[in-house]
C-alpha cells in the first residue's frame, strides 16, 4: 500500500476508528445475542481452521487476510502475494475443495474451513502428480506463480470433471472436456510474468489424459 | 486498511437491524470486491457483518414455475446450476464471462449486483471523485473515458456498473428480494434497482442503509436462445468495453440489454420491439440518447455491431 498522504491526518483517522470501535464493541445487541466472534480492534479474533490437514487456533487481527494468516502467522510461505487485488492468481488455495484468491477473504471468515495450500498437496519426497507434471513440462520459470498455478490446475481439472461450464463450452449442458482451449479459458486467473503456459497446459494435458 | 470490528450475522431481521443501528457497518457477502476497495482505502467500514453463515446459498423453484436464487449462491455454482443452464443460459453465460474461476467461486449473486464500478478515477484517490467523495468533482469528464459510460450520464458521474450477471438479470426481468432493518421484506424489479447517476452517484441502487439482500427471483422461463456476447481488450479475465445479454425467438422477436455502457445495465423495450428489424434499428434507438466522449464513441457502433453478430449467430441456428 502507498504510504499515507498526511500522516498526522490518517493517524487522528485511526484513533477516531478505535474509539467508534469500541463503542461498538459496548453497545448491548452483540453481546446480548452472544455473537460468536466480536470485538474492538486491536483485539485479535479467535479462529480455527484446518490447514493441510492439521487444525490451526489463530488470533489475528480482524484485518488480516487469509494469505497472510497463512504466510506470516503460520509461515506456510508456498503460498505467494503477487498483486493483493485479486488480479494475479499468485495466491491461489483450495478452500473445502474450491480454488480462491486468499489475498481477497479474511482469515476470521474462515472458521472451521479445510485449507489445502502448495505444501499440502504433496511434499518434496511425495510430490502430487500435478507438481511432478510441471517439473516434467518445465510449466515454469522462475516460480514465483507456480503454487498458485498448481492448485489452480489441480481445481481445475476437478471443476471440469464435475461437469462446470466455462465460457469456451460449446454447449451449457453438454459434459466439458479437458481440451487445450477449455483449460487455458479456465486457468486465466493465473498471470505468469514469465510466460510458462503452453508448457503449464501440456502438464495439466498430461494429468487430465491419465485421470480421463 | 483501517481497522474495523466484526462480527458473523446470526439471523437475517438481525444483520440488518444491526446494518442500520451500528455507524459505518457494511455487509460482507464473498468480499472479492469490498475488501479490494479497503485495502485502498476507498471503502472504510468501521464494522464489519458476515453473512455467510445466514443460509442463503439454495437456488429453489419458486410456485409460479420461476426460480429463486439465495443471495450467497456463489458465481460458480449458479453458472453450473442445471436448471440455469437449460432454461435461464443467457445467466450462465454473462457470469462465466465474467472475472475468473477463483473469483466466482467467492463471488455471490448479491455481491455481484452491489459490486463498484471500475471508473479508474474512482480507483485513484489522488483524484476528484464524486462518488467517492460527494461534490469533489469529476475527474473522469474530459479525461481518459475510453471505459466509461455513453448513456444516462450526468454532469456529475460518467462511471458504468461492471457487472455481466447485472446485463443478464435484466434481460431476465429478475425482482431482487431484500429484508429492511424493521424486518419487512420488499421485492425490487432489477429495472428499478441500480440508479443512474444524477447529482448523487454515490447512491447507487435503491437500497435503504441496513437493508440486506435475501434473494434474487426470475420468471418462469420464457424460451428463446440466450446468447451473452462480451467485447473486451483481452479473451479473458477482463471487464467489458461493450456486453450483450440477448434471448431471441423463432419469430424474430426478443429482449436486449446492454452493459458497459451506463450506470446500469441498459435495456429499453421500445428498442427491443425493433429487433425483427435487425441490429441497427434496435442499436439506434436504444442509444438515441448517448452523449459519449471522444475516447468512447466506439461503443455505440459496437453495440450494434456485437447485437448484429448475435443475431446472425441465432438466425443460422
Ligand atoms: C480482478 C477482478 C476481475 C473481475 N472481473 C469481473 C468481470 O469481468 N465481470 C464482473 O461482472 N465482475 C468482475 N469482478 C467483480 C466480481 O464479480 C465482484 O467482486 C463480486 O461479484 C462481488 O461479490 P462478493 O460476494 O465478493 O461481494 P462483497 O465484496 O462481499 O460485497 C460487495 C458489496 O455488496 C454488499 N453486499 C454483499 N452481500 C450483500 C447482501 N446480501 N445484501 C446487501 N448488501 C450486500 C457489501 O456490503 C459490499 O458493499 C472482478 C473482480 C476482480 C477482483
Ligand atoms: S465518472 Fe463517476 S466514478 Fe468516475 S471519477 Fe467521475 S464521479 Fe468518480
Ligand atoms: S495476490 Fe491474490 S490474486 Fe494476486
Ligand atoms: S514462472 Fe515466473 S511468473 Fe510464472
Amino acid at each position: 500500500m502507498p504510504p499515507p498522504p498526511n500522516l498526522d491526518l490518517s493517524r487522528r483517522g485511526v484513533l477516531a476508528t478505535g474509539a467508534a470501535t469500541a463503542a461498538v464493541a459496548a453497545a448491548p445487541a452483540g453481546a446480548a445475542q452472544g455473537k460468536p466472534a466480536m470485538t474492538a480492534d486491536p483485539a485479535p479474533l479467535p479462529v480455527s481452521l484446518e490447514v493441510n490437514g492439521k487444525v490451526r487456533d489463530l488470533s489475528p487481527d480482524a484485518r488480516t487476510t487469509l494469505l497472510d494468516a497463512l504466510r506470516e502467522h503460520l509461515h506456510l510461505t508456498g503460498t505467494k502475494k503477487g498483486c493483493d487485488h485479486g488480479q494475479c492468481g499468485a495466491c491461489t488455495v483450495l478452500v473445502n475443495g474450491v480454488r480462491i484468491n486468499s489475498c481477497l477473504t479474511l482469515a476470521v471468515m474462515h472458521q472451521g474451513d479445510k485449507v489445502t495450500t502448495i505444501e499440502g498437496l504433496g511434499a518434496p519426497d511425495a510430490l502430487h502428480p500435478m507438481q511432478a507434471a510441471f517439473i516434467r513440462h518445465d510449466g515454469y520459470q522462475c516460480g514465483y506463480c507456480t503454487p498458485g498455478q498448481i492448485c489452480s490446475a489441480v481445481a481445475t481439472l476437478d471443476e471440469i470433471k464435475r461437469g462446470v461450464p466455462s465460457h469456451v463450452s460449446a454447449s451449457l449442458t453438454d459434459k466439458p472436456r479437458a481440451t487445450n482451449l477449455e483449460m487455458r479459458e479456465r486457468m486465466s486467473g493465473n498471470i505468469c510474468r514469465c510466460g510458462a503456459y503452453s508448457n503449464i497446459a501440456e502438464a495439466m494435458a498430461e494429468i487430465a489424459g491419465d485421470a480421463g | 486498511m483501517k481497522a474495523f470490528t466484526y462480527e458473523r450475522a446470526a439471523s437475517a431481521p438481525d444483520a440488518a437491524a444491526r446494518a442500520a443501528s451500528t455507524p459505518g457497518a457494511k455487509f460482507i457477502a464473498g468480499g472479492t470486491n469490498l475488501l479490494d476497495l479497503m485495502k485502498l482505502e476507498i471503502e472504510t467500514p468501521g464494522h464489519l457483518i458476515d453473512v455467510n453463515g445466514l443460509g442463503f446459498d439454495r437456488i429453489e423453484k419458486t410456485d409460479d414455475g420461476g426460480l429463486r436464487i439465495g443471495a450467497l449462491v456463489s458465481n460458480t455454482d449458479l453458472a453450473a446450476d442445471m436448471t440455469v443452464r437449460r432454461h435461464y443460459g443467457v445467466l450462465s453465460r454473462a457470469l462465466l464471462a465474467g472475472a475468473s474461476g477463483q473469483l466466482r467461486n467467492k463471488a455471490t449473486t448479491a455481491g455481484n449486483l452491489l459490486q463498484r464500478t471500475r471508473c479508474p478515477y474512482f480507483y485513484d484517490t489522488n483524484q476528484p471523485c464524486n462518488k467517492r467523495t460527494p461534490g469533489a468533482g469529476c475527474a473522469a469528464i474530459g479525461g481518459v473515458a475510453r471505459q466509461l459510460a455513453v448513456i444516462g450520464t450526468s454532469d456529475a458521474c460518467i462511471a458504468t456498473h461492471p457487472s455481466d450477471m447485472a446485463v443478464a438479470m435484466r434481460a431476465l426481468d429478475a425482482t431482487v428480494e431484500t429484508i429492511t432493518p424493521r424486518g419487512e421484506t420488499r421485492a425490487i424489479p432489477i429495472a428499478d434497482f441500480h440508479r443512474l447517476p444524477g447529482e448523487t452517484p454515490h447512491i447507487e441502487t435503491a437500497l435503504a442503509a441496513g437493508e440486506l439482500i435475501t434473494a434474487v427471483t426470475l420468471p418462469k422461463p420464457v424460451g428463446g436462445r440466450h446468447v451473452y456476447e462480451k467485447v473486451r481488450d483481452r479473451a479473458s479475465y477482463a471487464f467489458a468495453l461493450v456486453s450483450v445479454a440477448a434471448i431471441v425467438h423463432k419469430n424474430g422477436a426478443g429482449r436486449v440489454a446492454v452493459g458497459g455502457v451506463a450506470h446500469k445495465p441498459w435495456r429499453s423495450e421500445a428498442a427491443e420491439a425493433q429487433l425483427p428489424d435487425g441490429a441497427r434499428a434496435v442499436a439506434s434507438r436504444l442509444l438515441a440518447d448517448a452523449r459519449p466522449a471522444p475516447d468512447n464513441a466506439f461503443k455505440i457502433p459496437l453495440v450494434e455491431r456485437t447485437l448484429a453478430a448475435i443475431l446472425d449467430e441465432t438466425r443460422a441456428a
